[in-house]
């Protein structure tokens, strides 16, 4: 579904992501891992189009999409969440939804009648605050909620927008052991519904949810495979997990 | 779980009130309602006080018309424009110039400011949404200086001696060149435009246009083109207040450069700021506020810029949110 083709990306001197070929399949649930600086974030940029690569390609259900600017990547179906928290922190969290349900019910370009008492934005966005257990906080301003409430919301957001795939940077970051809980059972519930790349720090949420697992070090993939055989796998061993 | 989105969903249908608060119902109200009668009180009374004149508030009205527009772009879209007073000259030029050739017609005046104000903010909007931050505030003051200089190299219309408009734009159905009539038609435009913003910003659009001050990358994330929607919002802004500027050459009856410096641009700003930014009305108290202290102040020294900078600067220190936030406030301090 996803197909990354020789990928290179340099800053200055720094080669941040070096030749990245993977393949993610419709319907599974593919992670990233890799330390610290390995270039999971430049990696997800060139994905949804923040950064464009320096060479190779990004080939989207068959489609070639390297250079198509963020905005119309979301219209073939690609959401992404970020790594660090990205909603609209003066609006509520049903406004903030409703914003990214509304990115995809036709163009914007309507000036007049109000946007808030529009079932067909409300009621979408309710439905997908209720899978992800924020329905109840639906009409609290987003500044006002917590960090791992903010990264539900975030998880929301991107969901709102009916894709078929989703970009997943660290969705668990600086999250509590019971909220990671909570976000594990929420990714859980999207598996064979979505298909998804999710690159997180977190290895007990990897280990349970990934379908496969690919290593990224210093911009390299150095392994991909099924989490028992990345467990088992010595140059993970060595560069990633340490000796644990 | 159907039933209960369905009974959750009535309680979030709800459209955003005009005057905000129950406070900020009564005083913004009770504030628009003065601001109508005192001047028509003070006329046919004969009071013949500065503060409360027809000419006066007729003035501070377009001004406030002009906030207003500001407002739409900077406090709800984020695009802190520092060329606004441009389309105040645009405006007011295309007053003057019909004018001073022989045409005389308002249903020509006041069509033509609103859309060469609006053609103005597409070209200068075009390319100054391509930049960021304080870039786009330098460019979209660069631009505005253009067309200062514009208007100051026009010889055949006064150059910066200016140009005066012989008779006021002729509209058939009202007399304008009665002071009342153009106070009556400067206050309806100013709801007019209150209103039109309080639709717009609440609007689909206007939630995207929010969405982009609020996070621009999330939004193009989520699948909008933000440069297109930011770029509607600043012709939008530019063609009302090509309106004000149109209203203010009429009420002024003579035009200049001056009207579009740079630091009038500053001082729309600085109403929009004191009112409360991404409010409806603080545009407005803004306007009032600023206009008035600055008459009194100027009363008493020549050196009034003084005392009147430092209370600028103490309001935006001290105010939160500006009057607006004062008055939604209300009796409630926390």
């Amino acid at each position: 579904m996803l197909d990354i083709q020789g990928l290179k990306k340099s800053f200055g001197g720094v080669v941040a992501t070096d030749s990245v070929t993977l393949g993610v399949d419709a319907g599974e649930l593919h992670a990233i891992i890799g330390p610290n600086g390995a270039g999971k974030t430049t990696l997800i940029a060139q994905l949804s189009g923040d950064l464009r690569p320096d060479a190779g390609h990004v080939v989207f259900n068959g489609r070639d999409i390297t250079t198509v600017p963020t905005h119309r990547r979301s219209h073939f179906g690609l959401a992404r969440s970020f790594q660090i928290t990205s909603v609209f922190m003066g609006l509520s969290v049903i406004d903030n939804v409703a914003l990214a349900v509304q990115a995809h019910d036709g163009h914007s370009f309507r000036f007049w009648q109000p946007a808030t008492t529009q079932a067909r934005l409300r009621k979408p966005a309710l439905e997908v605050l209720e899978k992800v257990g924020l329905a109840s906080r639906a009409g609290t301003i987003a500044s006002a909620m917590s960090h791992g409430e903010r990264r539900q919301l975030e998880i929301a957001m991107a969901l709102a927008t009916d894709p078929t795939f989703l970009l997943l940077d660290e969705p668990m970051a600086g999250m509590g052991a019971e909220e990671s809980a909570a976000m594990v059972s929420i990714l859980r519930s999207l598996k064979g519904e979505k298909t998804i790349l999710l690159v997180e720090h977190d290895m007990d949420a990897v280990f349970a949810l990934a379908d496969r697992i690919s290593v990224l070090v210093y911009g390299r993939i150095i392994a991909t495979g099924k989490p028992e055989d990345i467990r088992k796998n010595a140059d993970v061993r060595s560069a990633y997990l340490g000796e644990a | 779980m159907t039933d209960t989105i369905s009974a959750r969903l009535d309680e979030h249908l709800r459209a955003p009130d005009l005057f905000g608060s129950a406070s900020g119902r009564i005083v913004t109200l009770a504030f628009m309602v003065i601001l109508l009668c005192v001047p028509l009180a003070a006329h046919f009374l004969g009071i013949r006080l500065q503060l409360v004149s027809l000419d006066f508030i007729t003035r501070i009205l377009c001004l406030a018309i002009a906030a207003v527009s500001l407002n739409l772009i900077l406090g709800f879209g984020g695009m802190i424009s520092f060329g606004h007073a441009a389309y105040i000259g645009i405006g007011a030029y295309c007053v003057g110039i019909p004018a001073y050739h022989g045409y005389e017609s308002g249903w020509l005046h006041f069509p033509l400011a609103i859309a060469a104000s609006a053609l103005f903010a597409l070209v200068t909007g075009a390319i100054s949404l391509r930049t960021k931050g304080v870039y786009f505030i330098m460019i979209t003051m660069a631009f505005a200086q253009m067309g200062y200089y514009f208007f100051l190299s026009l010889d055949e219309y006064g150059g910066d001696d200016g140009l005066t408009i012989y008779s006021r734009s002729v509209l058939d159905i009202i007399n304008i060149e009665n002071k009342m009539v153009l106070f009556l038609l400067t206050y309806t435009c100013l709801v007019a435009s209150i209103y039109a913003v309080y639709r717009i910003v609440n609007s689909r659009f206007g939630m995207v246009v929010r969405g982009c001050q609020s996070n621009e990358t999330r939004m193009k994330a989520l699948g909008y083109n933000t440069y297109a929607y930011k770029l509607t919002a600043y012709v939008i802004a530019g063609g009302m207040c090509g309106l004000a500027g149109a209203l203010l050459g009429n009420f002024t009856t003579f035009i200049s450069p001056d009207m579009m410096g740079w630091s009038r641009s500053g001082e729309l700003m600085f109403m929009v700021i004191l009112g409360g930014t991404g409010s409806l009305f603080g545009p407005v108290f803004g306007a009032v506020t600023f206009v008035f202290i600055e008459e009194v102040l100027s009363s008493f020294t020549t050196y009034w810029a003084l005392p009147f900078g430092v209370l600028l600067v103490l309001s935006v220190l001290f105010i939160k949110g500006g009057l607006n936030g004062l008055i939604q406030r209300g009796w409630n301090r926390d």
